[in-house]
């Protein structure tokens, strides 16, 4: 190790005789494992986020002076102290502390964990047994769906209550009674699987002795199955928090995952990104091309068994499959034209495949006629972002949180829909910071907040003017920021200017004095950040919203800082990466115009291919064009638009309207039932690609497993399917696309395939080759022609359905903390669904009560859409006159019901807002 | 409603229907779940009923619902319901914004709350037998096991440490009543009767200790007459030191604390639960307000904004007296300085250790911290912070008044000061014995206990309660002070003597104090809560083995986090150094 500490900085003192510094904060135990030197730990987890609490005392060493000995762990060394750590009196201690927990432990042999932290530093220090008589038994907890509780192995060390409370803050966890009679306890010494647990494993990734295991790695006796394992580094494919893994894996199977230290997860994660791997060998997992059989005509209500696609489909080799798929496309091209045509990418894929994707149906079909998911979760915000800032992406990373003095989290249940960026939400409203949420459900953040703003749903606008009417009036404002960044302050000055808290309390169900606290809390502390989910974006103002936000930090100047900025919470695991390569109709890779003649041109020299010079059409609005008869023929890569866009009714009509269907997925999906050909894709951790998280960070997902029967890596079915469009491509791995990508794309410069083999990560824009990239952005002005910063203007207009007599109640839809999307690949993870086994309806206490139903009875909901029949729960967070239905489950599909009417400039649906009915089944 | 309007409506209303009905065809798809997982009526875990949150409410009604109330709070639930029920402690847990577990670990942790579920009933009342020490020799075992027997129904007879009343053991708490000498028709008696609260004894309040120029010191302190340094300098003369145990010198501690920069806090550990100790009890039973004085002068020299009081829940009666006469300080403008907050403990031996303390002054389980950093630097809510024992601030006003010498001349054999020592066990006369610091055993037998009861002849003796270690009879003429047992293994802490006889085990009483050491142990560090429970083990067998239980000793010794630990091995050590013939 390199120490060229300066002297007064460091402190000497001496370790087992030899003279040593230690940096300020350094404790004994970091000193002498810089040195080489790793005393024995229990207790003691060294990893980011986890204090040392110095309980387990094995790591005990001797203070010249000291009367006592005192734990490395957590002691820092003063000038001058002698330390000895490896002398008889501590020596003696660190045993006979091991050998008094080794009495308690289960027979090692018959352990949950035969290789856990505590044996090996048994083996260490070569305590073989105990000598001291065994306190009774304790009986096993397998009430949870994915880990075992073991507390016969407990050494009460604690670890997993840290774990728990300070590092993930879910606060389930707690060490309750006293002495010897200590006992780790979920809530009130509940099951764990009847606890508030909520799955994230990292109990189970601290415990240092197996109390808590993964159940995949023991028997049904709790015992240690000893799995050998290899071990592959990638990426979660779950939301935008884009956590790394490491895959654990045995026999081509994923056995467990542990967390690794990435910059948006500091190894940890959520249940998904811990449990939900097993989706990849469900036995409904496409492993052949299936050609639509010609006795099996498409039908709008029309519906396969997953399990058994061979009523409508029959097997075909690739060849006759991508001959076929590629042949109906190529008809419909050259008969009714290219915008006849229409490809939907997918965020869940790597930016390799969707660059490949936008390039096929642009240069293949010769359209922009391709989208993706991001017009159902942020196009809204994006195009706010576009306007105001000239750059959709976030200005800062979630962990910026850490940093602020105030954090304002609005329409977003992060807990629950990107679980671990939560976790640094909550562990800084518990180190002081002032949260505020503002949401009209409550979550799980709410208790961590200083204010919960629960306003009423689809108010956002008269909400946020108000709050700018406070900053303006006044004059909380930062005149020098609005003079040297932005433009457009006076017509926003007039603009707000009716909206007084005072008249907008009524509206948005805030009280006007709260609504002036939290406006001066945010503008006037040093440094205050946004972050927004879906509740700002999936509503028919969601760019309106976004604007709101964006001059609330523009005319405060709290954006460009470190703890300051504008970060939408980005759904999709490679929302933020697919984007950027371009997988949206208006815009060419890096969000270039394909409007603008110069942005073709370069374009068309590099791909040597004319394109279409017109925009082309998004999601919802190619389902309308399938309808009218514009659009024939479609190739959907992994997305499931049969689940995921509003009024599926209709959907499902285009769908099965269309002349062809090419779709390429896992499994037979809702939206495979109307396919021509179904292409089996390859799952994420069979293969590599880079994806980019919500924060920028371009990651590299390695290929860990080996893809089962015939499937094929996806950027290869692309490529063959432009090969068979006339496309003369030559793409020999995803590299090479990577390689193309850098051509094109700016925002890569200096990120390099072969840098982030080796560093996993790089956050864009990056300035140098070896430099890190940049977490804060634009804080000496912004990407647009003068620099600054535009202040629009935005009007509050009531949503376009609201309750009536009729349809008394509103509707709100989103995820839930198991399940992702419409549910095709956690639904079939084991412990995902053994959680969230079925479709749920949310609904007030009192709306419960008013129905005269209990909670768990099924409810029939009803919108001018559709209906669907569902069971209630009773849950305290949604407010009366609410009902919370999540997309996931196809058995009760909540897009049934939902308005398809479009966000304006954003096009992206009102998911979170319209009227509905309830009816007793 | 005009005509044409209701014809509008209807119409709206067909075309409604006409909708309504195609609506009707509700659809239901095929899904890959499996459909084996069980369906959650409510989100994950216990939900909070509004019956219950409205009743923790109302017995909250306007207080702050701060964490640090939180033991507080369960005293309220406690003292009104009789019990902890799940569900109003997840009601609190709600109202509080804390997590479940948060109160759950808190409220089990505390012996003197009955956490239960739901359907559980509360016993009607319960009755604490103490079985420490002392209580012990004078037959507490045989009391509690005839109490358990004869209790009516719908009574809860349970065992409990030190009371503080070993001079008149055994003693049980029927309730918040505590009777002395208790035998079993007594205590059954009081159960019948109702006799439940507790029970005052004379006192001297706020009038009469003012009519003795009670807080004229504080006043003129106050008015500036006094300098901070000169008090200080009159209590380094005086040799004044903590007289919970420690025996830090007080003048030194106040330095420290004023040494570091505000906001800074005081408390006072009336957390009196050594076994054998009772001095602080009769203190704060007699004269309160020469602790009172005492502290707000001490807090008046550091600059604490606040005096955090932690008395013992074993003290209810003190309780009593102790509100009363804050309020009247309050009312009499005294507290302005430095309000005095009193705080509630419940049932835990360790929160006497002072960071422990501290940790339940700010509602958590009383945990010790470790060190450095010192509780004068980094205390309560993280603030430097005072803390001191009742007896050492008692002594605080006279010392002042009458002068350092009048104290520090009243030591014997080098020492400074007076002693108050709680003397128990075979005596004829025990209780609070204010002696020269450095008093003999034997003068403190023959000289203030009136010699051995009829029947007993000396054996040995505790010098420091449960943790001071046991010496033999042999050994009679030791100075009783701080620093003068040290070479016997031994130390004096707050001068809990407690003597016994040829009648007694040497071996039973060493295994009744590990007994007391396991129970208490708060749990938090291996060498504590394990080994005072294997040590409990290996000397519950017939024959301790010797070489094993002295390294357990050494480990607990050198290797636990705070002094609980590190002492427990004490008496165990001393069996195998001065009561060999017993083994």
């Amino acid at each position: 190790m390199n120490e060229n500490l300066k002297s007064e900085e460091s402190i000497e003192f001496t370790l087992d005789g030899s003279t040593v510094s230690a940096r300020p904060g350094e404790t004994i135990w970091q000193v002498a494992k810089r040195h080489g030197n790793e005393l024995p730990h229990l207790c003691f987890k060294d990893a980011p986020e986890y204090r040392a609490d110095g309980n387990c005392r094995v790591c005990m060493v001797e203070i010249k002076g000291e009367g006592a000995l005192a734990a490395a762990c957590i002691r820092n060394p003063t000038p001058g102290m002698a330390v000895t750590g490896a002398s008889g009196r501590a020596l003696q201690a660190r045993k006979s502390v091991i050998e008094m927990l080794i009495a308690d432990q289960p027979e090692r042999e018959h352990g949950p964990d035969q290789n856990s932290r505590l044996w090996r530093w048994a083996d260490e220090l070569g305590v073989s047994g105990s000598r001291y008589p065994a306190r009774a038994g304790i009986e096993h907890d397998a009430s949870h769906p994915a880990m075992w509780v073991r507390l016969d192995a407990c050494i009460q060390c604690n670890l997993c209550l840290r774990a728990c409370r300070e590092v993930q803050v879910n606060d389930v966890i707690g060490m309750a009674y006293r002495g010897h009679g200590s006992r780790i306890v979920f809530d009130f010494d509940d099951p764990m699987g009847a606890s508030t647990c909520v799955g994230c494993g990292e109990c189970v990734q601290a415990c240092p002795t197996g109390a808590l295991m993964e159940k995949s790695l023991v028997d049904d006796k709790g015992e240690d199955k000893c799995i050998p394992v290899t071990e592959v580094d990638s990426v979660c494919p779950y939301c935008g928090v884009g956590c790394q893994v490491t895959y654990q894996i045995n026999d081509n199977e994923i056995v467990a995952v542990q967390g690794r230290n990435g910059p948006g997860n500091h190894n940890k994660l959520c249940v998904k990104g811990r449990f939900g791997f097993d989706y990849v060998k469900h036995p409904d997992r496409l492993t052949r091309p299936l050609i639509r059989r010609d006795d099996a005509p498409k039908s709008a209500d029309g519906e396969v068994d997953p399990a058994d696609p061979f009523t409508h489909f029959r097997e075909a080799t690739w060849d006759e499959a991508l001959d076929v798929a590629a042949h109906g496309l190529r008809r419909i091209r050259d008969r009714d034209g290219s915008s006849a045509l229409a490809g939907f990418g997918s965020a869940k894929g790597s930016n390799e495949e969707a660059y490949m994707v936008q390039k096929l149906v642009r240069t293949g079909f010769g359209t922009n006629n391709v989208d993706h998911c991001t017009r159902l979760c942020h196009a809204s915000s994006v195009a706010a972002l576009l306007e105001g800032i000239g750059s959709g992406a976030v200005t800062a990373p979630f962990t910026a949180c850490l940093d602020a003095d105030v954090i304002i989290i609005i329409g977003s249940n992060a807990a629950e829909n990107h679980p671990v960026a939560a976790t640094f939400f909550k562990q800084a409203a518990k180190s002081g910071k002032t949260l505020i949420i503002c949401d009209p459900r409550g979550n799980a953040l709410s208790r961590h907040a200083k204010h919960m703003l629960q306003f009423n749903p689809g108010t956002d606008v008269a909400l946020l003017n108000a709050m700018l009417n406070v900053i303006v009036t006044e004059a909380l404002f930062n005149e020098d920021y609005v003079a040297e960044f932005t433009e457009g302050f006076e017509q926003l000055k007039t603009h707000i200017a009716e909206f007084t808290p005072e008249a907008m309390a009524p509206v948005c169900g805030i009280e006007a004095a709260t609504i002036r606290e939290v406006a001066r809390i945010y503008a006037t502390a040093h440094r205050s950040i946004i972050f927004w989910g879906m509740g700002i974006s999936q509503n028919v103002h969601g760019t309106d919203n976004a604007r709101c936000l964006i001059a609330l930090a523009l005319i405060t100047g709290q954006v460009g800082r470190p703890g300051t900025g504008l970060h939408p919470l980005r759904g999709q695991n490679n929302v933020q990466g697919a984007s950027d390569a371009g997988l949206i109709p208006m815009m060419l890779p890096d969000y270039q115009l394909v409007e603008s003649l110069d942005v073709r041109k370069r374009f068309e020299d590099a791909w040597g291919v004319a394109l279409d010079p017109v925009k082309g059409l998004t999601v919802v609005e190619i389902m309308h064009a399938v309808i009218a008869g514009q659009i024939k023929g479609m190739y959907i890569m992994g997305e499931n638009p049969a689940m995921s866009d509003p009024d599926i009714g209709h959907v499902r009509e285009a769908l099965a309207k269309l002349d062809h269907l090419v779709v390429q997925d896992l499994f037979m999906t809702e939206t495979a039932f109307y396919a021509d050909v179904v292409l089996p894709a390859s799952a994420w951790p069979e293969k590599d690609g880079t994806v980019t998280n919500s924060n920028r960070q371009v990651q590299l997902g390695r290929a860990a497993l080996r893809m089962p029967g015939d499937v094929r890596q996806d950027w290869w079915i692309v490529q063959e399917l432009a090969r068979r469009l006339g496309l003369d491509w030559n793409y020999s791995d995803p590299s090479d696309v990577f390689a193309e990508m850098k051509q094109v794309m700016p925002s890569l410069d200096n990120i390099t395939w072969q840098r982030l083999q080796k560093e996993s990560v790089v956050t864009y824009p990056c300035p140098r080759p070896d430099a890190p990239g940049l977490d804060i952005v634009f804080g000496d002005g912004f990407p647009t022609p003068n620099k600054r910063g535009r202040l629009v203007p935005a009007s509050y207009n009531p949503q376009g359905e609201l309750p009536d007599e009729a349809y008394p109640f509103v509707l709100t839809t989103g995820r839930q903390l198991e399940h992702w999307h419409t549910g095709s690949m956690t639904r079939r993870a084991t412990v995902l669904d053994a959680i969230e086994p079925g479709a749920v309806a949310s609904l007030s206490p009192a709306d419960i009560d008013r129905l005269g139903i209990d909670a768990g009875q099924h409810i029939r909901v009803l919108t001018r859409r559709g209906a669907i029949e569902i069971r209630s729960r009773r849950d305290t967070a949604i407010p009366d006159g609410v009902i919370f239905i999540p997309f996931c489950y196809a058995e009760a599909a909540a897009n049934v019901l939902t308005n398809p009417q479009l966000d304006p400039v954003g096009k992206i649906p009102g998911f979170k807002f319209c009227a509905a009915r309830v009816e007793v089944v | 409603m005009t005509g044409a309007e209701r014809g509008l409506q209807v119409k709206v209303t067909k075309n409604f229907q006409a909708k309504w009905l195609m609506n009707q065809q509700v659809l239901k798809r095929r899904h890959p779940g499996s459909g084996r997982g069980k369906f959650r009526k409510t989100p994950k875990g216990r939900q909070v009923d509004q019956r219950s949150l409205a009743e923790i409410r109302s017995l909250l009604g306007d207080e702050p619902r701060r964490r640090d109330l939180l033991i507080e709070y369960l005293h309220l639930i406690q003292d009104r319901y009789g019990c902890l029920k799940h569900r109003h402690m997840a009601a609190l847990a709600q109202e509080m914004d804390l997590s479940m577990t948060e109160v759950f670990e808190v409220a089990t942790f505390y012996a003197h709350f009955d956490v239960l579920p739901d359907d559980a009933r509360a016993p009607d009342l319960t009755v604490r037998v103490c079985d420490s020490v002392v209580c012990e020799m004078k037959g507490a075992r045989q009391l509690l096991q005839q109490l358990v027997e004869r209790a009516p129904d719908g009574v809860r007879v349970v065992a409990a440490p030190c009371m503080g009343r070993c001079a008149t053991a055994p003693t049980a708490a029927v309730g918040h009543r505590h009777i002395d000498n208790c035998n079993v028709n007594q205590a059954l008696e009081a159960i019948a009767g109702g006799h439940t609260g507790p029970e005052l004894m004379d006192y001297t309040d706020l009038e009469q200790y003012r009519a003795d120029s009670g807080y004229a010191l504080l006043s003129s302190c106050l008015a500036g007459e006094h300098s901070v340094d000169s008090v200080i300098e009159c209590l380094e003369q005086s040799g004044l030191r903590g007289l919970g145990g420690a025996g830090f010198p007080t003048f030194r501690k106040w330095g420290f604390v004023r040494g570091y920069p505000g906001p800074r806090m005081m408390a006072v550990n009336a957390d009196e639960g050594e076994p054998g100790t009772f001095k602080d009890r009769y203190f704060m039973e007699t004269d309160p307000h020469r602790i009172l004085e005492g502290v707000l002068i001490a807090a008046w020299a550091v600059e604490a904004e606040a005096v955090y009081f932690y008395l013992r829940d074993e003290y209810p009666a003190i309780r009593k007296i102790l509100q009363t006469e804050i309020d009247k300080l309050d009312a009499a403008g005294l507290t302005r300085h430095a309000p005095i907050i009193l705080r509630r403990g419940a049932g835990a031996y360790i929160c006497g250790e002072e960071s422990s303390m501290i940790e339940s002054i700010e509602g958590k389980r009383g945990l010790p911290r470790h060190r450095p950093p010192y509780v004068a630097e980094v205390g309560i809510f993280g603030r430097p912070t005072l803390v001191q024992n009742v007896e050492t601030m008692y002594w605080v006003r006279d010392i002042v008044e009458k002068g350092a010498d009048w104290f520090a001349q009243q030591g014997k054999e080098g020492t400074k000061g007076l002693r108050s020592y709680s003397v128990s066990g075979r005596v004829c006369n025990p209780g609070v014995k204010i002696a020269p610091a450095g008093t003999t055993i034997r003068e403190l037998i023959d000289n203030y206990c009136g010699g051995m009861e009829d029947g007993h002849s000396f054996k040995g003796y505790l010098p420091g309660g449960a943790s001071g270690g046991i010496l033999p009879a042999s050994m009679d003429d030791l100075p009783l002070d701080f620093g003068t047992l040290q070479q016997y293994g031994c130390f004096i802490g707050s001068a809990a003597i407690v003597v016994f006889s040829d009648k007694d085990n040497a071996t039973d009483i060493a295994l009744n104090l590990m007994r007391f050491f396991e129970d208490e142990s708060c749990g938090q560090c291996t060498p504590c809560r394990s080994g005072t429970e294997k040590a409990v083990a290996l000397m519950s067998q017939p024959a301790w083995d010797e070489p094993l239980l002295n390294e357990l000793g050494a480990t607990m010794t050198d290797a636990s986090i705070c002094g609980l630990g590190q002492a427990a091995a004490n008496p165990l050590l001393s069996i195998f150094r001065y009561f060999r013939e017993e083994l």
